[in-house]
């Protein structure tokens, strides 16, 4: 070894007191499910972690029951106060056994520990934090008069963020007053079973949330189970699609946070230090599985071939490898499939007429990796620049004006986020307002807070998570009306559902059909 | 002396102008008692593309007027509605079958409501945005932005007040609207129409199709250039097909409603996305 190489600093493992199978999670307890387990691997090593459960049709019917249940007699009776002190002991148990949910981020995710250690871990505190202060202040939130709970609250998380995702989803809606079945991703379910322990160590009151485990069939069984009033997902498009038809005509209100094809802008006036940095963590950050990727480089065409080199020159330095080393930037694939479909784009790439680059780095025999790559010569037509790969790949286009980065960074159906660099305030808020995305980062990227609505316009779903647009996904209130507008008032309908919740209603008589008569109604 | 009356031909309202449907198929619309009104438009497929052509080439100036401008433009309707009252209370009269006064008193809502909402052209930002305490040096701020194009099936029981409380609230954000008017009850949208046309209001913002909502509503809900759908008066379709088929680009949906929707400041903020801007900040 000689001066200036690293030494390796592995994160040691004997931090965690793992077992060897885990059930479900249901009203307090761990429970048998009777679907079939299958084993949670690490996709550095592909060495089995732990047996996980499925949750079966009958599993998802407990679950959801307990959820029920809690909600009716426990958890729409506490005062938000007490639901605030519940969240807030959950946000302090988070913190401390941070270092033990790092590790076994990566350990089962297999990204970085600097990264699960300083991004994923502190901010699943800081949402339960943040959430924890709205439970007694709803009133406040801005968001209608007599603002209610919807009920239980089915939610599906991603494998690329496995704790950060179920914070994100069952922080609000506890602190709203529902309560939650939460499904994890099939490839990272450890840190939401770590999770329920410390919902035990917590006293959360049984049922108030549950954890079901298993693949994409229970999560269909939870979602369009006939007993929940809200259902939240993130993961992809497709799915997130299937999900807005199946709940068609249920009244459940829906949060869906998809995929992504953000654009990064990077104008010739860019500070391009900090460009260059920020252009890395926007795409290589957690090996590319981001729904919020900056993985189109849009650049000037002036500066295009700067930039690029010194991309290349700053990836070079890019450590890959052993997620649970200190010193590592990219860390494994989460999976066999996901590493596949990143090679078929990446190879599609290559075959529709793209550059391909690729760091220089060595591959550890074991698991799943890809080296970060870089297309050059992309156009707006191919694969590569349409289509999610969800890994450590860049495609990099070119634009002269910034119409002409508008037009391009818009060309997509994705709507989720996007990024500008340049160091004029004009320019960045002028661009910002043309581009249809719902998180724009300027002259940063890949910046999350609990206190910073995230989302997407177009396919790239709806509702929002965080903040206090975050809160009003998991609440109902009267609506706010004009009470003086002349001969439109009525009564309030107070049902549940998307529709009955925002709605007063004003009959009308039909001039041939009989009327539904209305003493108040317009035209009688 | 007696003097032979001049019928009105109704039209479609499709970017700024007033085509028959490309078809060629009318339909006729009956008074409450029965009696021949007018030959409507029957709206085809292809006026349902039209119209979404229209709306989607209209959005980029409609949005991007400022919330003022658009309050005074959506102000003016109700001016210009006070000034044919008498037009469209006899119009609602002969068509709904109710008394003068019942058709003046829902003259009075729809202008009234034309106010309310105009008002929040400019508000409306100040109270569905907001500005984040994000923990670190970032500028944080969230504000609405309006959706885009909005398929619209206008309430079918009210020709008037029903049409304008789906239509204004759409527009107060700056987005653009194709709607299918009452079946039965199409004339005062069509009326209506003819007030737009005159009222500051920029051509392809309001689009107004009429006939079958059965036929055209499914073109509308598959359309990949419609960003939203109101079912507010398609309660008597297969609605909850049209919102599968919504499905298909993750279109937003507001489900039928009974009757006119009352105003609310949500049916303006339903039809908009909240974009988040993030800015470093400076060490100093």
């Amino acid at each position: 070894m000689t001066f200036l190489e690293y030494a390796p600093a592995p994160e040691s493992k004997a931090i965690l007191n793992l077992q060897k199978s885990y059930g479900l999670f249901i009203d307090g307890d761990f429970v048998k499910g009777h679907g079939t387990s299958f084993a949670s691997i690490s996709p550095a090593t592909e060495e089995k972690i732990a047996e996980i459960s499925t949750a079966n049709a009958r599993d998802v019917d407990v679950a959801v029951a307990a959820a029920r249940r809690a909600y009716d007699r426990t958890w729409s009776k506490l005062a938000g106060r007490d639901r605030g002190k519940y969240l807030f002991r959950i946000a302090r148990l988070v913190q401390e056994r941070a270092r033990e949910l790092a590790v076994a981020e990566s350990l089962d995710n297999g990204k970085p520990i600097k990264e699960s250690r300083d991004v994923d871990v502190p901010l699943v505190a800081a949402w339960f934090f943040y959430y924890a202060g709205w439970a007694d202040k709803l009133d406040y939130a801005g968001l209608g008069p007599n603002p209610r709970a919807l009920g239980v609250a089915a939610q599906v998380i991603p494998w690329n963020f496995p704790l950060l995702m179920l914070a994100w989803k069952i922080a609000p809606a506890l602190a709203a007053g529902n309560t939650v079945v939460l499904k994890p991703a099939e490839t990272t379910s450890l840190t939401a079973l770590l999770f329920a322990e410390i919902l035990q160590q917590a006293e959360l009151p049984d049922g108030v949330v549950n954890i079901v485990t298993g693949a994409g069939e229970t999560g269909s069984l939870l979602v369009n189970h006939p007993d929940v009033n809200k259902v939240a997902f993130t993961g992809s498009t497709a799915v997130g699609r299937a999900i807005a038809k199946s709940t068609a005509g249920t009244g459940k209100k829906i949060t869906l946070e998809l995929g992504g094809k953000a654009a990064n802008i990077v104008f010739d006036d860019a500070p391009i230090d900090q460009a260059i940095e920020g252009i890395v963590n926007g795409i290589f950050f957690n090996q590319g599985h981001v729904c919020c990727a900056g993985s189109r480089l849009l650049v000037q065409e002036n500066i295009q071939d700067e930039v690029v080199d010194r991309l290349k020159q700053r990836l070079s330095t890019l450590r890959l490898g052993d997620p649970l080393d200190k010193n590592t930037d990219i860390g494994a694939i989460n999976s066999r499939e996901q590493l596949e479909r990143i090679r078929t784009l990446s190879d599609l790439g290559e075959q529709e007429g793209a550059e391909r680059w690729t760091s220089d780095c060595a591959i550890p025999d074991k698991g799943f990796w890809f080296a970060p790559t870089i297309f050059t010569n992309v156009s707006t037509s191919h694969r590569i620049a349409r289509d999610e790969i969800f890994g450590p790949v860049l495609s990099v286009l070119s634009f002269r004006t910034p119409a002409e980065a508008i037009a391009k960074a818009n060309n997509t159906p994705y709507g989720l986020s996007a990024g500008i660099w340049s160091d004029k305030g004009s320019k960045i808020l002028a661009v910002a307002d043309k581009l249809r995305a719902g998180v724009v980062w300027a002259n940063t990227f890949n910046k999350f807070d609990p206190a910073s609505p995230f989302g997407g316009y177009k396919e790239s779903g709806y509702g929002r998570e965080g903040g206090r647009h975050g809160l009003a996904a998991y609440l109902q209130s009267s609506g706010w009306h004009d009470p003086d507008t002349r001969g439109l008032s009525s009564s309030r309908s107070d049902t549940r559902g998307l529709s009955s919740s925002r709605s007063e209603r004003i009959e009308t008589s039909p001039a041939k059909k009989p009327a539904k008569k209305s003493p108040k109604g317009v035209t009688k | 002396m007696s003097h032979l009356t001049i019928p009105k031909t109704y039209k479609l309202y499709i970017g700024g102008k007033f085509p028959r449907s490309e078809s060629g198929r009318t339909y006729e619309v009956l008074s409450a008692k029965d009696a021949f009104l007018a030959n409507a438009a029957k709206a085809s497929r292809k006026d349902a593309r039209d119209a979404v052509v229209a709306a989607r080439a209209a959005v980029s100036g409609w949005s991007g007027a400022t919330g003022y401008n658009r309050g005074q433009v959506l102000y003016r309707i109700a001016e210009l509605l006070e000034g044919r009252r008498a037009q469209f209370a006899e119009e609602i009269s002969s068509a709904e079958g109710v008394s003068a006064t019942a058709a003046n008193r829902q003259v009075d809502a729809a202008i009234d409501l034309w106010v309310w909402y105009a008002g929040w052209a400019d508000k409306y930002v100040q109270v569905a945005g907001n500005g984040n305490p994000v923990s670190g040096p970032y500028f944080n701020i969230s504000t609405p932005e309006p959706t885009g194009v909005v398929a619209i099936v206008a309430p079918q029981d009210s020709s008037l007040l029903g049409f304008a409380s789906v239509v204004a609230p759409a527009l107060v954000s700056g987005n653009t609207v194709v709607v299918l008017a009452s079946e039965r009850l199409p004339l005062s949208a069509i009326s209506l129409s003819e007030v737009l046309a005159t009222s500051d209001v920029p051509g392809g913002v309001v689009n107004v199709l009429t006939g079958s909502s059965a036929e055209v509503a499914p073109w509308l809900a598959s359309h990949a250039d419609v960003n939203a759908l109101d079912l507010a008066g398609a309660g008597a379709l297969d609605w909850v097909d049209l919102q599968i088929t919504a499905a298909d680009t993750l279109k937003r949906v507001l489900p039928p409603e009974d009757g006119v929707p009352a105003p609310s400041v949500e049916r303006v903020t339903f039809f908009t996305e909240t974009k988040t801007v993030w800015h470093t900040k400076a060490l100093v």
